[in-house]
């Protein structure tokens, strides 16, 4: 909403610097988001006066004129018709750069100095005469900034107005809320006419037949009119309000939609059959023209004004193409009613149509505004139309519009919510200034009803935010509250998340957050099977892209997406994580399950560039590294690897599943060629996807101590020939069921294969600790047994020892 | 015999004095006090000698050995304090390079400032709460005093799975499931994403909000004010001006917009604060008495404030960051920066 500093001032007589305006509304709850100074397009245009004209001596067609700006006398080059010494005129000096387009210099027309141009209103932007320059009257004070003398300048405020204050858009509303907020008078806006037409009820009867939907219409007939533009005034303040003017009629409507907030409508009378209006919802499938020349279809309920035969505008949101205000319009009949909310806001929405009256409708008017924005209507149009108005006005009133009821206040409780300590009569003196008549019913109670242009104030907490926002949020003391010293359950969801995090982080990971949504196609990539809840992502009904229509089902693609980014962006080496909730439909339920996840990529390099560091590519074995130190930072029992292909968008031969118990808590491995592919991706990438409820769950914090011996350890390695075929893991499980209870620990710290070798075969080859908890172990004793484990592998893996 | 003692003692200490290598002067020792070194020699032959001079070469000889040993101790010490001392003046690597590097990867912004403000809560008793991100549009906007067709639903631009579900469009329906769970008093802190229809500079689809909730049955506007300055102390400075200005939200009356001073400009103007020296950083008020009825709590005897914040506003004004589509691209230059 913008609001014009002049057409206040209309209304507030205290002179109050505009800049204590917009401090004060902002800090009473009506943000000014700008403040905008208007009338600068006409700076270096000031009145001149024509003093002598002579022939140009080069060109026909221009003449040389001599203009006094008061202290200066200027040669200037013109080539309209119609200048005559004598003139007052528009002069625009160098420096100025017209609302037209033309920047203004010194220069040279054919050989004559030209310091300025005298100007036509179109140059001005103030005006379509074309016929050659601006003639101002004689008054006009040589010298005056043009913009001073015809009033151009003004200052304009932008204001975010909160939906609950719609009585706020408008001047009259804004004029107010000023006077209250300052605490100092404001008068409305004046009428004051004679009616010297035929009685109203001769020439136009008014039928409703939807109360419901049309409580109450007003209506006046102005007679004789003329079209023509508005004056200069009234088109500067539509226009710095943001609104096009148009002509003189048309312009009225829309001044008194700004002034009072109440939208009017113009009927060109002569097109209104009957002489009647009828207010009735629209028959099913009817079609409408509106005055924007399109030809619209009409909901449900939409209610229309019509005339005696057929529709003539939309009530409340826009008058039709056939019965609007035209060039020779000289009847016009100025409807002013109140349309009920909901359904002004229903139909607006059905019609995808919002207009500055729709828009106030919707929001709700002054159920007192009608009549006197009617009057000052039909004033202005008799006024600047040259038309005459008819005795008395229409007002149809079937269903009362409610009067406010009184509320009782406690002042009490007043004190308490806002914290503040005023007294009942300092509370009366702060409503009294809104315009909320009160009566002290007891010593703490307070009966207020306020006007009906606060339709907004309904309950005792709206009265106390209108105390607390009058009184002044700065002037409510900074408490603390006193509340009970509970110690609250440790959250452990949140310290999870965090450990994780950490460890990530540590491993030189970084943390990714991506869109809840993505594109059902790379979900699709992951090739899901049909019975996997993954493969139907939930669809967003209104999504902004398709590349964000259905809510995830897992985070592996939003990271092949990053990846694919990142890798494009000339990045080498590419470790992510991601901790966030994923949405998997749930039959029979409302709401989608929402799992948090962990997912991780790896790719590129293992360590960024270094001069003392190993250039290797990330490979299987640090994606498992990364799964296994977590699962070890979070003391997770009984942790089984399995391979059982269970994720399609991973190398079936090259992912495993991470067990614990019955329970998969994920999977990792290396991304299957088919899914790189759809992602665009030409490097292999290696992921993991961890269940972090399931973590939540798993993890352990109720650690004990286990003793640990103190004993030498003595250590033998095995080197071990087994068929290719042979897993490190089937070498373990002898090693553990050879049952020694002096093997304290067992790696692996080599494997090779290659030509030393026969084909087929691979050499793994083992560490082992041996220690016991009581006593010093002898070499011959480790000997004797380690003979005998060799001898148990040979036996159990058909290994064979690597001499 | 004195005579070859004294030898002894002079060759001794030039030996001593030319030995090179710790092997020369484990030869000096053995030469002279080995097992057939010549002092050990002349101390077996002593018994050779008269009684009465026996005492007196004797002595001479315990005493040559001594020093001998002592010679040797010694050489050996300066030896080896001269082998460390070349050892250390001889520096063969390039400090200058950099270290081996093990690079760490980076909690993403919006989880660090998350993170700090809902330990500054934390702290104060503010127990975390969480809600699921597809909503009931009851949860969303029903209970919280937004019925449909409420003007408030002009500032909800909202994401539909259905009519009656949708993408939370803020964390304020943790509130609302809280209360219906928990008799007051009671205090949380609810982050988590919301989703709305829009995409800009300014704006993107999903963003991060934090939410805040304290019931009980005295709760002032002034505790609002209270607890609201000394989180934003703690998060900007403690000399950021703070402003509370009424404004309009319907699950709380009165509500307020916080602004702080303008991080950029000091309060000058600028850009940032469209000159006017402060920036919108919350939304907050006391709850409506219509959030209270909607839960089963009594609005005459229940009294609370609530608030919300998005914490990619705070991250932007904290890191300068201009344009917030930045935090969901994950581009690995802007991630490693923080």
């Amino acid at each position: 909403m913008y609001l014009s500093i002049n057409w206040l001032r209309d209304f507030i007589p205290q002179d109050i610097p505009v800049q204590d305006i917009a401090d004060r509304l902002t800090m009473s709850g009506i943000e000014v988001e700008e403040i905008i100074s208007c009338g600068s397009e006409w700076n270096n245009v000031v009145v001149g006066e024509i003093l002598e004209i002579a022939r140009h001596p080069n060109a026909e067609k221009l003449q040389l004129a001599r203009v006094s700006t008061g202290d200066r006398i200027l040669p200037i080059v013109c080539g309209a018709p119609n200048i005559a010494v004598g003139q007052h005129i528009a002069l625009a000096v160098e420096g100025a750069s017209l609302p037209g387009g033309m920047t203004i210099k010194k220069s040279k027309i054919r050989g004559e100095v030209s310091e300025g141009m005298i100007c036509s209103e179109p140059e001005l932007g103030l005006g379509d005469d074309h016929s050659g320059i601006m003639v101002l009257p004689v008054d006009a004070p040589v010298g005056m900034p043009l913009a001073q003398y015809l009033k151009l300048s003004d200052t304009v405020l932008n204001l975010g107005i909160t939906p609950n204050r719609a009585d706020c858009l408008c001047v009259v509303g804004l004029a107010r809320e000023i006077a209250a907020i300052f605490d100092i008078p404001f008068q409305l806006p004046q009428y004051n006419f004679e009616e010297t037409g035929d009685a109203i009820e001769t020439r136009v009867a008014v039928e409703i037949a939807d109360p419901d939907l049309c409580p109450r219409y007003t209506a006046r007939l102005v007679t004789g009119l003329t079209v023509k533009p508005s004056p200069l005034w009234m088109q500067r303040r539509l226009v710095n309000c943001g609104i096009r003017a148009i002509n003189n009629l048309v312009d009225i409507t829309n001044y008194i939609l700004l002034e009072w907030g109440q939208p009017l409508h113009a009927f060109d009378f002569s097109f209104i059959q009957d002489g009647k209006i009828i207010v009735r919802k629209a028959a099913k499938g009817e079609k409408f023209s509106t005055l924007d020349e399109i030809e619209r279809e009409l909901p449900d309920n939409t209610l229309m004004i019509c005339d005696g035969r057929q529709p003539v505008a939309i009530g409340g949101i826009m008058g039709g193409q056939n019965s609007g205000v035209l060039p020779t319009t000289a009847t016009v009949l100025i409807e002013s009613a109140y349309f009920t909310p909901l359904s002004i806001a229903h139909t607006s929405r059905a019609l995808n149509l919002k207009t500055e009256a729709s828009l106030r409708f919707e929001k709700g008017i002054d159920t007192n505004g009608m009549l006197p924005s009617l009057h000052r209507a039909a004033q202005l149009m008799a006024e600047l139309g040259g038309g005459s108005i008819a005795k008395g006005s229409i007002d149809v009133y079937p269903r009362a519009l409610a009067d406010a009821k009184p509320i009782s206040l406690s002042v009490k409780n007043a004190n308490t919510i806002t914290g503040l300590s005023l007294s009942q009569l300092d509370m009366q003196s702060v409503l009294k200034r809104l315009q909320i008549a009160t009566q002290a019913s007891d010593a703490d109670t307070l009966l207020a009803t306020a006007p009906s242009f606060r339709y907004d104030i309904n309950e005792p907490i709206d009265l106390i935010e209108e105390i607390a926002r009058i009184t002044g949020y700065d002037r409510i003391p900074v408490t603390y509250p006193r509340a009970m010293l509970s110690g609250n359950p440790e959250n452990r969801s949140l310290k999870l998340a965090g450990i994780i995090r950490d460890l990530m982080i540590a491993r030189g990971f970084f943390e990714v957050i991506n869109y809840s949504f993505c594109a059902p196609e790379h979900i699709a990539g992951l090739q899901f099977p049909a019975d996997d809840a993954r493969s139907a992502p939930l669809p967003i009904l209104n999504p902004l892209a398709s590349s964000q229509s259905v809510m995830r089902t897992s985070i592996v693609p939003s990271l092949l997406l990053n990846l694919q980014e990142n890798i494009n962006n000339k990045c080498s080496t590419i470790k992510l994580f991601e901790l966030s909730r994923v949405f998997i439909p749930q039959d029979g339920a409302q709401q989608p399950h929402e799992p948090r996840r962990l997912g991780g990529l790896m790719a590129g390099m293992q360590q960024g560039e270094g001069w003392n560091l190993q250039k290797n590519t990330v490979d299987f074995y640090d994606v498992k590294a990364a799964v296994e130190a977590l699962l070890e930072r979070l003391h997770v029992q009984d942790i089984r690897f399995i391979q059982d292909g269970r994720e399609p968008y991973m190398h079936p031969g090259k992912m495993l599943s991470i067990m614990s118990g019955d329970h998969c808590i994920g999977s990792l491995g290396e991304a299957h060629p088919d899914v790189l592919e759809h992602f665009d991706i030409k490097m292999p990438a290696y992921i993991f996807d961890l269940d972090v409820d399931l973590l939540g769950r798993l993890w352990t914090d109720g650690l004990q101590f286990s003793p640990f011996s103190r004993q030498p350890a003595i250590l033998r390695d095995i080197a071990l020939i087994v068929d290719e075929t042979i897993p490190a893991e089937k070498l373990f499980a002898a090693i553990s069921g050879f049952g020694s209870k002096l093997i304290a620990e067992t790696a692996v710290f080599d494997s090779f294969r290659g030509a030393a070798l026969p084909p087929g075969k691979k050499s793994l080859a083992f560490r082992l600790k041996f220690q016991s908890n009581d006593r010093t172990l002898t070499d011959a004793e480790v000997n004797k047994i380690h003979d005998r484990l060799v001898a148990h592998l040979v036996k159990q893996t058909g290994a064979e020892l690597r001499q | 015999m004195e005579e070859a003692l004294t030898t002894i003692r002079q060759e001794s200490i030039l030996d001593l004095r030319n030995a090179a290598s710790e092997a020369d002067i484990y030869q000096v020792k053995s030469k002279y006090i080995g097992r057939s070194g010549s002092l050990t020699q002349l101390i077996k032959n002593l018994i050779t000698i008269p009684a009465e001079q026996r005492a007196v070469v004797g002595k001479l000889a315990n005493e040559i050995k001594k020093s001998i040993e002592a010679g040797v101790e010694d050489a050996l010490k300066c030896l080896r304090e001269n082998k460390k001392q070349q050892a250390m003046g001889r520096v063969d690597i390039d400090l200058t390079l950099p270290g081996r590097c093990q690079s760490l990867g980076r909690r993403h912004p919006i989880t660090q400032v998350t993170d700090e403000i809902v330990s500054v809560f934390t702290e104060l008793g503010f127990q975390m709460a969480e809600g699921p991100e597809i909503e009931l549009d009851f949860f969303n906007f029903e209970a919280l005093n937004i019925p449909k067709d409420h003007p408030a639903r002009d500032m909800h631009d909202t994401f539909y799975i259905s009519a009656e579900v949708l993408l939370r469009t803020h964390t304020s329906p943790v509130q609302i499931r809280t209360m219906q769970q928990t008799k007051p008093p009671l205090r949380i802190i609810c982050p988590g994403k919301v989703y709305r229809c829009d995409s800009d500079v300014s704006h993107t689809p999903m963003f991060h909000q934090i939410e805040g909730l304290m019931v009980d049955n005295d709760i002032s506007f002034g505790d609002l004010k209270g607890i609201l300055t000394l989180f934003l102390h703690r998060i900007f400075s403690e000399k950021t001006s703070i402003r509370f200005r009424p404004s309009f939200f319907p699950f709380t009356e009165p509500s307020a917009e916080v602004d702080i001073q303008c991080v950029i400009c000091r309060g000058k103007g600028c850009r940032v604060c469209k000159g006017t020296g402060w920036l919108e950083i919350l939304g907050c008020g006391m709850v409506q008495p219509a959030v209270f009825r909607n839960v089963g709590y009594d609005p005459e005897t229940t009294t609370g404030f609530a608030f919300g914040l998005g914490v990619e506003r705070v991250a932007m004004l904290k890191y300068g960051i201009n344009d917030i589509r930045l935090f969901f691209e994950n581009d690995l230059r802007f991630l490693s920066q923080f």
